[in-house]
């Protein structure tokens, strides 16, 4: 092979490895992904999601009354939020209405929460602390619907379910402004 | 008292005998090692540590100036490590045991185990990067010991196709790496959102921040693949943790740059910043770049979860909060000299700082020696990154007097670090979240430095 002709094939070798990466590059840029994920089941997905939406989405069947409440409150939570969500060495759950302007404002469900589905979907997923996830639907609702009536939000003799609780209105509801969008 | 030079750029005074005079003393100055004033009370151009004469100048170093005496004195002996072989090679490194004093500052609440933070000693590092080991962190249900072969990763709500995932499928995808800081949108509340100066050390004060090379999984890529619908506003994204620690974050943001991280500074994310795989969300306050990443649920309007309502929300003087608010503000602290690294005499030191930005790039840090009257531009060192924290030097002859010194960040979209005073006038005392004030530290005639509001 002559001293040329090597060279013009290294040159046409080049060129085609050239071409051969620009369309490689191409394809990877075209591509979504890989696509890797597995479809879920509609069952994995109602097992997995906990999560409760502002209007409701997301709320289980099941009920619980006031007087309920206090009973499982009694038994779950007066170790760590105290006597009627009085606080204890946790946060305290009752109280602080107007103290938001002041020097040491005071967070509770009362004073400051916006939404009452919120209180459900934080009980259910992380309460009690020690056992999160460990009450029942019915016991959830229960303590939800006692913790809003220590509060001043409900009546003693309500009950909250899928219907009631995302129809209350919040005090403090209204005080809440989105910096996004 | 020192000419007020003002802004430096460009600014080439040159000391009168007067104020050499005021500088402590020390050195004469002849003209090839003329000290370049940039700014009032001390403040030079760091060109200084470049010349030659530094140690003729009399540098000194903070806190160390004993041990080196004593090296000095015993510079002709043979030190006992070079008498006998070393220890051998190790399958997995450690510190040096002389730096075992070097740690995160940890609390939690009685009786709440696993819920509570700790803090990085940013005092105690150089450069921009974090060790893993001294990343902060912030549980709110104690740290999850995740089995990456039993985790499972979801994507559902309003997509065409829901999704699961587990570590070796997402192991597949192209990963990309950023340099990105984290901070905990309650970082700095401690240092200026109480009544009186809390008389604790920078990490004490700011540590809430840290910065890593992250590696991960864009997140567009596989809300692409589940097939968002247009209606989708947000996304929902709930940890593995014993809290399932939830926050909703805007579709903007999530096909913008949210990556699923995997690695943390080239080694998988510890079990404390979410192994096997968290959320990270670039620039935003630290509590949304979800740890132990389960669920993505992809939805038309924010879930109000209790972290996005009850916490994580800033509440105005006037009794107003505002929820979302995501992007964390430009900030600088001086980490040197600051509480627990002291001046050891009179004589020229590096101020050496952390400046950073939710919103961009670091553009420019200003330090004053004077309590603010004048400023000097610090000189940026090292990478300039994106959303990184970033470090600054400046150089300083301290006359042994008292001073205050202060750092102020601006970013390139123009935001400028606000003093305490105008964050409070605007926004009270109790938004408890976001505050980014510029830090004070008092130096006293000891050569001491301690948190300080005026």
């Amino acid at each position: 092979m002559l001293k040329g002709e090597r060279l013009t094939l290294m040159h046409r070798q080049f060129f085609i490895s050239v071409v051969a990466s620009i369309v490689f590059i191409f394809e990877v840029c075209a591509q979504e992904g890989p696509n890797l994920g597995l479809e879920a089941t509609v069952e994995e997905i109602v097992a997995w999601d906990i999560s409760i939406g502002p209007d409701g989405e997301g709320l289980p069947d099941g009920a619980g009354s006031v007087s309920e409440g206090a009973n499982v409150y009694a038994a779950q939570c007066t170790a760590c939020h105290g006597e009627q969500g009085k606080g204890q060495v946790s946060d305290r759950l009752v109280g602080g209405h107007g103290s938001l302007t002041g020097s040491a404002p005071i967070k509770t469900v009362g004073s400051y929460w916006p939404y009452a589905t919120t209180v459900f979907d934080y009980i259910r997923r992380a309460m009690p602390y020690l056992q999160p996830q460990s009450l029942t639907n019915d016991q959830v609702y229960a303590l939800t619907a006692y913790i809003l009536f220590l509060n001043g939000i409900v009546d003693e003799d309500e009950t909250m379910d899928a219907q009631t609780l995302p129809d209350i209105q919040m005090p403090n509801r209204g005080s809440f402004r989105q910096a996004y969008p | 008292m020192l000419e007020i030079v003002g802004y430096s750029k460009g600014h080439w005074g040159i000391p009168n005998i007067k104020e050499r005079l005021n500088l402590g003393g020390i050195v004469e100055v002849t003209p090839k090692t003329m000290e370049e004033s940039v700014a009032g009370n001390g403040l030079l151009h760091r060109r200084i540590f470049l010349a030659q004469a530094g140690a003729l100048l009399g540098v000194g170093t903070i806190g160390m100036l004993d041990s080196g005496a004593v090296q000095a004195q015993n510079i002709q002996g043979r030190p006992p490590w070079m008498l006998a072989p070393g220890k051998g090679v190790g399958a997995y490194g450690t510190r040096a045991r002389f730096e075992a004093h070097v740690q995160r500052a940890a609390g939690s609440a009685p009786g709440m185990t696993g819920s509570g933070a700790s803090r990085t000693p940013l005092q105690h590092l150089q450069g921009i990067i974090t060790p893993n080991s001294l990343h902060f962190e912030r549980h709110h249900s104690g740290i999850p010991e995740i089995n990456p072969d039993e985790h499972r990763f979801l994507i559902h709500g309003l997509v065409d196709r829901p999704l699961v995932f587990d570590m070796d499928m997402l192991s597949r995808y192209p990963m990309i790496s950023k340099i990105h800081f984290i901070e905990c949108s309650g970082n700095s509340r401690v240092a200026g959102l109480i009544d009186e100066p809390v008389d604790q050390n920078c990490g004490v004060l700011h540590g809430l921040v840290s910065c890593s090379e992250w590696t991960g999984v864009p997140l567009s890529i596989l809300l692409d693949e589940a097939g968002v619908d247009p209606d989708a506003g947000w996304i929902l994204a709930e940890g593995s943790d014993a809290a399932a620690m939830s926050r909703s974050v805007p579709m903007a943001k999530a096909m913008d740059d949210a990556m699923i991280a995997i690695y943390q500074n080239g080694e998988r994310l510890r079990p404390d910043n979410g192994y096997p795989m968290r959320l990270f969300l670039p620039g935003f306050e630290g509590n949304t770049s979800v740890k132990w990443l389960r669920r993505i649920k992809v939805t038309a309007e924010p879930t109000m979860t209790r972290d996005e309502t009850s916490k994580y929300t800033d509440l105005m003087a006037d009794g107003t909060s505002l929820m979302f608010t995501y992007p964390m503000a430009v900030k600088s602290v001086i980490t040197s000299p600051s509480p627990g690294l002291d001046l050891n005499e009179p004589g020229v030191y590096e101020i050496s700082g952390l400046a950073w930005s939710g919103g961009g790039r670091i553009s420019r840090v200003e330090v004053s020696a004077d309590g603010g009257l004048t400023w000097g531009e610090a000189a940026l060192s090292g990478p300039v990154l994106d959303r990184a924290l970033t470090r600054f030097r400046m150089a300083w002859r301290w006359n042994g007097a008292p001073a205050v010194i202060m750092s102020r960040a601006i970013d390139d979209t123009g935001a400028i670090q606000p003093t305490r005073d105008s964050i409070i006038a605007e926004k009270g005392m109790n938004f408890a979240y976001h505050y980014n004030g510029i830090q004070l530290w008092a130096i006293d005639a000891e050569g001491r430095a301690v948190n300080t509001y005026a």
